[in-house]
């Protein structure tokens, strides 16, 4: 059932298809950059009320990791389309390899890239001043950014197979992606949204991504560690069947 | 030929989309060994055919097997005995034509030795191996061509599927393809299963073609048999004037053994054509029709098409628009065809 060496390949695929395309990495880079310089620096010497006491830009930069994973993740799972449209996906369809390893495959490449560019964030972050708690915090982000990549992969997959072109690609954009990231609490602190909008944002699962992001990198949170986690967890392995379900059904007529 | 089984064996196989009947309760059996047509315009059902039996698509009735297994309760052993040659382009072009290959290996298991070896093999075939390490989407039409069809290869099926392997191609790369194609056949037995809307490509290729129309097949035979079914020379007569009486007298002659009347042009089959022009040209004008041109050729699948649809391929292909059409309405998102 589940292929690992079909796993590998995939992954590997992913892998020399992202290191191959330098511009890509670069354009992907540019919106966290603006967002960190203009909204970082922009706000810099304000006291943003319920950020728990740390400046802006400590507060600002686990929520801009946060967002550079959702788009490179959605974008993974929306990949999909891309292959369907040069055909590359038939000829994995062809093979004889189980859909689920198809599945783990492009969600482990997703998951490494989406990595790579939390990574890159963080370190371009510490440009423009920010400094994490501790070593250790920074292992435990890197638990919350592959949980947050591998949601955010299983909701592209699940994307991918409802919409046939690239129209559709757009709508998701503005109309999915964007509210899910302002809704998540990554630029300002959600206790001063009023009551009826915080329940949308509790059901974003980009949400408990950027506490726990912010918890591990800079220690402030509205949740403990573990909490966060675990919500992360539970929505990771749910949006992961979902988009494998989803594949399932509608590649094999 | 002689000792291998039927590696494909197909029973009343169906597929609809929606109430469109993409094929409809098509058999035929094709013999290990055999290089195996499927002829017919755009739309007519091939690459529906092609899917079923490449297990991307599941029939709605009927079944089919490929090298003995069934395509829907052994979807993977029938995945590692056949080798698919999309008729869409199927390559990764951020890869190099090696990675593509490689690619392709491992995801059939193969080890690295195994592999590198394989690979030389069939970059050598198709006269790859100095571009191999290109990046494919630098590679000519031709090229990505012969790159899928050596893929097809590497894991050595029993059994391998060209979609319209030579659509869009020059006159020059088709005919490169077609001796590739004949050897592989030739010299390593594969039994291969194409499919094409160009006649001269079956005739040249296909021990045996089925010719398919509106989901159905309308014959299926060696090329050469299928032609002498039509009975000696093709004979077209173009003529102005009311066609009805003349037909009467060509029924009534005796040596006419077919006649199709079609666009103002009688297509006539009748041995020794060339005897019996100055025959033809008296009836029709006993008939009171004028002869603007006579034509004088050996029957073409393209009559065998014409004789067995009752349309050249290419009415019928403007004619399958509309089905096609229906067909993309009936389909689900997210599929392929």
């Amino acid at each position: 059932m589940i292929d690992l060496t079909a796993i590998y390949v995939l992954w590997l695929r992913e892998m020399k298809r992202y290191f191959r395309a330098k511009s890509r990495i670069l354009g992907s880079l540019a919106i966290p950059f603006f967002f960190l310089a203009f909204l970082g620096l922009g706000f810099s010497g304000m006291a943003v009320p319920g950020a728990g006491g740390v400046g802006y830009i400590q507060f600002l930069v686990p929520g801009i990791v946060g967002m550079s994973l959702l788009f490179q993740s959605i974008f993974a799972g929306l990949s999909v389309l891309w292959d369907r449209e040069f055909g590359f996906l038939k000829e994995i369809m062809v093979a004889p390899v189980s859909r689920v390893s198809i599945v783990l495959g492009r969600t482990a490449g997703g998951v490494t890239t989406a990595l790579v560019q939390g990574l890159l964030v963080l370190l371009v972050s510490s440009l423009v001043g920010f400094r994490v708690r501790s070593a250790a915090g920074v292992l435990v982000a890197l638990v919350f950014m592959v949980l947050v990549s591998t949601t955010f992969i299983g909701l592209g997959l699940v994307f991918a197979s409802k919409i046939k072109d690239m129209q559709g690609y757009s709508i998701i954009m503005n109309f999915v992606v964007f509210p899910l990231f302002f809704l998540s609490g990554a630029l300002y602190p959600l206790g001063n949204l009023p009551a009826w909008l915080r329940v949308f944002s509790y059901l974003d699962p980009l949400t408990y991504g950027v506490d726990g992001l912010r918890g591990a990198l800079v220690g402030v949170a509205t949740r403990s560690l573990g909490a966060d986690m675990g919500i992360m967890a539970a929505f990771a392995v749910l949006m992961v069947g979902l988009g494998a379900w989803s594949f399932e059904r509608s590649e094999s007529a | 030929m002689a000792a291998r089984m039927d590696d494909i064996r197909v029973e009343e196989l169906t597929r609809k989309f929606g109430d469109f009947t993409a094929v409809d309760r098509v058999s035929f059996s094709v013999a290990g060994g055999e290089l195996f047509g499927l002829l017919g315009p755009n739309g007519a059902g091939k690459t529906t055919t092609i899917n079923m039996l490449s297990t991307l698509l599941r029939p709605t009735s009927g079944r089919a097997e490929v090298a003995g297994f069934d395509v829907v309760r052994d979807r993977d052993r029938v995945r590692r005995s056949i080798g698919v040659v999309f008729q869409e382009q199927a390559l990764d072009g951020q890869l190099t034509g090696r990675e593509n290959l490689e690619f392709h290996a491992m995801m059939y298991g193969m080890g690295r030795e195994e592999r590198r070896r394989k690979l030389d093999e069939v970059l050598a075939l198709v006269e790859l191996s100095e571009k191999a390490g290109v990046r494919v989407q630098n590679y000519s039409g031709g090229m990505k061509r012969r790159l899928e069809i050596a893929r097809g290869l590497i894991h050595e099926p029993r059994v391998l599927f060209l979609d319209e392997p030579t659509l869009g191609l020059d006159a020059q790369t088709r005919r490169h393809i077609w001796d590739y194609i004949r050897k592989l056949n030739r010299e390593r037995g594969v039994t291969i299963i194409l499919t094409t809307h160009y006649m001269e490509e079956a005739d040249y290729l296909c021990g045996r073609v089925a010719i398919m129309d509106h989901g159905t097949f309308a014959a299926i035979d060696a090329p050469g048999r299928l032609k002498d079914l039509l009975g000696g020379d093709v004979v077209s007569l173009e003529v102005e004037g009311e066609p009805g009486p003349l037909e009467a007298e060509l029924r009534a002659v005796g040596w006419v053994r077919n006649i199709k009347f079609h666009e103002g042009v009688f297509s006539l089959t009748m041995e020794r054509g060339d005897r019996r022009i100055p025959e033809l040209v008296a009836l029709a004008q006993n008939a009171g029709v004028t002869v603007s041109s006579v034509n004088l050729r050996k029957p073409s699948l393209e009559d065998v098409f014409l004789q067995f649809t009752g349309k050249t391929i290419r009415e019928s292909e403007a004619g399958q628009a509309e089905r096609n059409r229906a067909m993309m309405r009936a389909h689900r998102p997210g599929r392929g065809r």
